[in-house]
């Protein structure tokens, strides 16, 4: 995936106006079969997988045994298998993960990132260009819930209607050899609403407005999941039994003092992953993403902040390389989308 | 062909020496990889104070993209004695001209030795290794 097809902010502004498409090949995707797998991923997971019913997709995230996070995931609840979408740069840690973790459970984990592929489309008009492609009703796939459907003549095709942009749309799951036929497929019916090619710059642009986290960013092995926010993916329940890295978590969540917040800045510059925050001069946290956002025409970013300095309109300012610079604490996300009324 | 009437760094600014009088600027190459051709995905550019001594490999400034930051490096010693001002509201000068009016600063020789620069032919050659 490249950084970007054409200029970054109208690569945004297509995803929230119109619709992008997006080469996500690079994501790494597994299967665990056998009769243990559900029991086996409710012990290296966060999210209670046992309760997610068939044909539904949940946001996890695999820590270590010190709490703090190795990668964050989604889960697709098949029902023959669970399948697992992980980040590129994290594919041989969390195999390695899986692996060590295993011992015991009747389970079969299957690394089917080289031969299959995923195209994401994603926007205000993309359900409509894909519905041109698709053999069947897309309306009755719910967000995040997959189903299958014959897509520009390739029959069983999964489908997802999940997404890292905040905006509605598809994820498509195919083998790679089917792939590029698709990709020139959907371009050219979306081609008269407008759809167009998205890199990985608008994309982080767009998942940051969306207030969604990114591993290394919001989560990494120094920023764990309850801090960034993320409680509603991380089950303590009783029932789903012990996992890698819950006491701990449960515990830093207990002891915790800062927290993630959005920021905006008026200025020229837009926040950067580093830069030290500061009240009244005095450190009390650090940026970890940001952008130029068109959507809000604003310089926005991701912080964490002491708990005391994090309410929305906080001012506090960054220091970058030296220099300081405004910034005011901002309810995330910065963006939701309209949901059009469901149908009855 | 980039002009032949200057050096390079191999950072990507390029130094034209007049008399005792540097003229600084970054090159074509350095404005695409912070922008790609887009010219609006440039956000900011700082440029020192006038009478600011810089040495030789000291950064006196940075260009920021919606991408990344990079750092300004001279390629010479002395004191600032004029700065572009007009760049730093008009960042589409950079991509329209990088060579001429997209100047940065001029800096005025003082005595202390130079960066280690690059002839064209050099340079060049270095930009066709990454592309």
């Amino acid at each position: 995936m490249p950084v970007q097809y054409g200029p970054i902010l109208e690569e945004v502004k297509c995803v929230r106006e119109r619709a992008g498409i997006f080469d996500l090949g690079h994501m790494g995707r597994v299967r665990l079969f056998g009769p243990d797998r559900v029991r086996f991923l409710d012990a290296v997971t966060t999210n209670y997988v046992a309760r997610i019913p068939d044909g539904a997709i949940r946001y996890s995230l695999f820590c270590a045994p010190d709490g703090y996070p190795i990668d964050d995931l989604l889960v697709y609840v098949d029902p023959d298998y669970l399948r697992l979408v992980i980040n590129a740069s994290n594919i041989e840690a969390d195999l390695a993960f899986l692996r060590e973790h295993s011992d015991g459970y009747d389970v079969t984990i299957e690394d089917r990132t080289d031969r299959t592929t995923m195209i994401a489309i994603q926007g205000p008009e993309a359900v409509a260009i894909l519905q041109g492609a698709c053999g069947s009703d897309l309306s009755e796939i719910g967000y995040y819930r997959f189903g299958r459907s014959t897509v520009c003549s390739i029959p069983d095709t999964l489908l997802s209607r999940t997404g890292y942009t905040g905006e509605d749309g598809f994820e498509i799951y195919l083998r790679t050899e089917d792939a590029e036929d698709v990709w020139n497929a959907l371009l050219e019916l979306g081609g008269p609403c407008g759809l167009q090619p998205i890199g990985l710059g608008a994309r982080d642009t767009l998942r940051l407005e969306a207030g969604m986290a990114l591993y290394g960013h919001e989560i990494s092995p120094e920023h764990h999941a309850l801090e960034a926010g993320l409680q509603f993916a991380v089950s303590f329940a009783e029932e789903k039994g012990d996992w890698v890295g819950r006491d701990a978590l449960m515990a830093l969540g207990e002891a915790g003092t800062r927290t993630l917040v959005g920021v905006t800045a008026e200025g020229k510059r837009p926040p950067r992953m580093g830069y030290p925050v500061l009240a009244d001069g005095i450190p009390v946290g650090e940026v970890r993403s940001g952008s130029v956002s068109p959507t809000l025409e604003t310089n926005i970013g991701t912080a964490y902040v002491e708990t005391t300095h994090a309410d929305p309109g906080t001012e506090l300012t960054m220091d970058i390389r030296g220099k300081t610079a405004p910034l005011l604490v901002h309810p995330l996300p910065f963006y939701s989308r309209k949901r059009k009324p469901k149908k009855s | 062909m980039r002009p032949d009437d200057r050096n390079y760094l191999p950072s990507h600014e390029w130094v034209k020496i007049e008399e005792q009088t540097a003229t600084i600027g970054i090159t074509d190459f350095a404005v695409d990889e912070l922008c790609s051709g887009n010219e609006g995905d440039l956000v900011y550019c700082d440029l020192p104070e006038l009478g600011r001594v810089v040495d030789a490999g000291e950064t006196f400034g940075e260009i920021e993209s919606v991408k990344a930051v990079s750092d300004l490096n001279s390629p010479v010693s002395g004191e600032v004695v004029e700065v572009n001002s007009e760049i730093e509201d008009h960042l589409e000068i950079l991509s329209d001209d990088p060579w001429d009016r997209g100047w940065l600063i001029r800096v005025k020789l003082s005595q202390e030795k130079m960066s280690e620069l690059l002839d064209v032919l050099a340079y060049e050659a270095l930009i066709a290794e990454k592309e």
